[in-house]
């Protein structure tokens, strides 16, 4: 039996707005141009729900929850942006900025960076936490392409891409907490790598700098990441 | 009303975010109309003086003498303000940090050196073991990033601070602009 949508009523920011029951809070909210902050979520790649930038309040749950993960019910009420919100979105990104190394002057992705930009949307002028000034590796192995930790989020959208999109799954994470970590196949150095194709998705999707192209000066990359939904709709036809 | 007294300084940056308060050209003028500027590059004075309604620090700390001064200066300023990236975050001198002291002189004097093989430590400030930002030594007030932060968002800041208003600097600039 085909199942049949149900469209779901509910309150977002004292709007009411609609949406199917499959579909995500983040997913209503953008339909309904009610900004929510994202990191790890992009168009085209399964949610993951780790980063948190995407949390919401919803009536009658005390926790703060993340709505790029969490669907839509009836009646549901939802605010997206309260000074409780915000403070811990802000805190989320300052603990991002001390956990490793972003010194934007002088980064490849300056201007063009997403952890970046929510910094300048959400109002982090300064990090409150003490910086810890990790010692992070480089990986300048492959013939295209550099992974650098020092700018890493681990917002795992590499893995994604890698995995659901290249069909690869040369990416992944070790570790756990604050010593995770990027790796290539079984951590081996990227230039290495049986498994990689060489496509770019990673690069490309890739928030930050963290991953990027050869021979790019700071401030000059740039993502292209309009393949991603286009590549997605072209499955799902076929 | 007397004026504001205003002044500026450096610890460990590059003078760029000076530069860029400089590019605020003619409307210096303005600045000076409303304050009088006590202390800084821009200016003479030997020693930082008290009472300062504003200071803006550019530079991160990065030796005891920079201590020294940072502590001084919050000691005798109403409303301290991290000036640029390096203050914030200690950004480019900041990036000493994942290396000993020893290392750094060493590569620096010994390595780096063709003749002279000595770390100069006569008559100089002492390195502290990492460069830090400001407001992780002294309470800072406000923050103004950028590297260097643009010059119409410094002359938005201090016109600002001299009408006795808390800059709003949200969306306005960021880290490494
Ligand atoms: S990755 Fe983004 S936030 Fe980090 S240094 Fe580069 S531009 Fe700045
Ligand atoms: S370049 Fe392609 S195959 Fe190689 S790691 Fe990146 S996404 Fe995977
Ligand atoms: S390398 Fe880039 S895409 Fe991969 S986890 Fe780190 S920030 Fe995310
Ligand atoms: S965008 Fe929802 S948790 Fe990252």
């Amino acid at each position: 039996m085909k199942k049949v949508s149900q469209i779901q009523t509910l309150v977002i920011d004292g709007k009411e707005v609609g949406g199917r029951h499959d579909e995500t809070i983040l997913q209503v909210a953008r339909e309904n141009d009610i900004f929510i902050p994202t990191l790890c979520h992009l168009d085209g790649l399964t949610e993951y729900g780790g980063c948190r930038m995407c949390i919401v309040e919803i009536k009658g749950m005390p926790r703060l929850t993340p709505s790029c993960t969490t669907l839509i019910r009836e009646g549901m009420v939802v605010t997206t942006n309260s000074e409780r919100i915000m403070e811990y979105r802000r805190g989320i990104l300052a603990l991002l900025f001390t956990e490793r190394n972003h010194i934007c002057s002088a980064c490849v992705s300056n201007g063009h960076c997403e952890l970046q930009g929510l910094a300048l949307k959400l109002g982090l002028t300064h990090v409150e936490f003490p910086y810890i000034f990790p010692k992070m590796p480089v990986d300048a192995t492959h013939d295209r392409f550099i992974a650098d930790h020092n700018r890493c989020v681990l917002c795992s959208r590499c893995v994604r891409v890698c995995h659901e999109v290249e069909g690869a799954h040369t990416k992944d994470i070790m570790g756990r907490g604050i010593t995770a970590r990027i790796i290539t196949d079984l951590m081996q150095d990227w230039g290495e790598s049986k498994t990689c194709t060489g496509c770019g998705k990673c690069v490309h999707v890739c928030p930050t700098g963290a991953l990027t192209e050869k021979g790019k000066s700071v401030a000059e990359m740039e993502k292209r990441r309009q393949f991603l939904p286009y590549l997605k709709l072209m499955r799902e036809r076929s | 009303m007397g004026k504001i007294k205003f002044a500026t300084t450096w610890l460990d940056g590059c003078s760029g975010c000076h530069m860029s308060l400089l590019d605020i050209d003619e409307r210096i003028l303005d600045v000076l109309s409303a304050a009088d500027i006590v202390y800084g590059p821009l200016v003479d004075f030997k020693d930082f003086p008290q009472g300062v309604d504003v200071t803006f620090v550019e530079g991160a700390v990065s030796s005891d003498e920079d201590e020294e001064k940072i502590i001084k200066i919050r000691q005798n300023t109403k409303t301290l303000v991290s000036f640029g990236d390096c203050a914030i975050t200690a950004n480019i001198p900041g990036m000493r940090n994942y290396y000993p002291t020893k290392d750094i002189f060493q590569r620096a004097y010994f390595e780096n050196a063709d003749i002279n093989h000595k770390t100069p430590l006569i008559g100089i400030p002492h390195l502290l073991p990492q460069t830090r930002p400001i407001h992780e030594v002294v309470t800072v007030d406000i923050f103004l990033p950028g590297c260097p932060p643009p010059a119409d968002v410094i002359f938005f800041a201090i016109t600002e601070l001299l009408q006795g208003r808390i800059p709003d600097l949200t969306g306005k600039t960021r880290f490494g602009k």
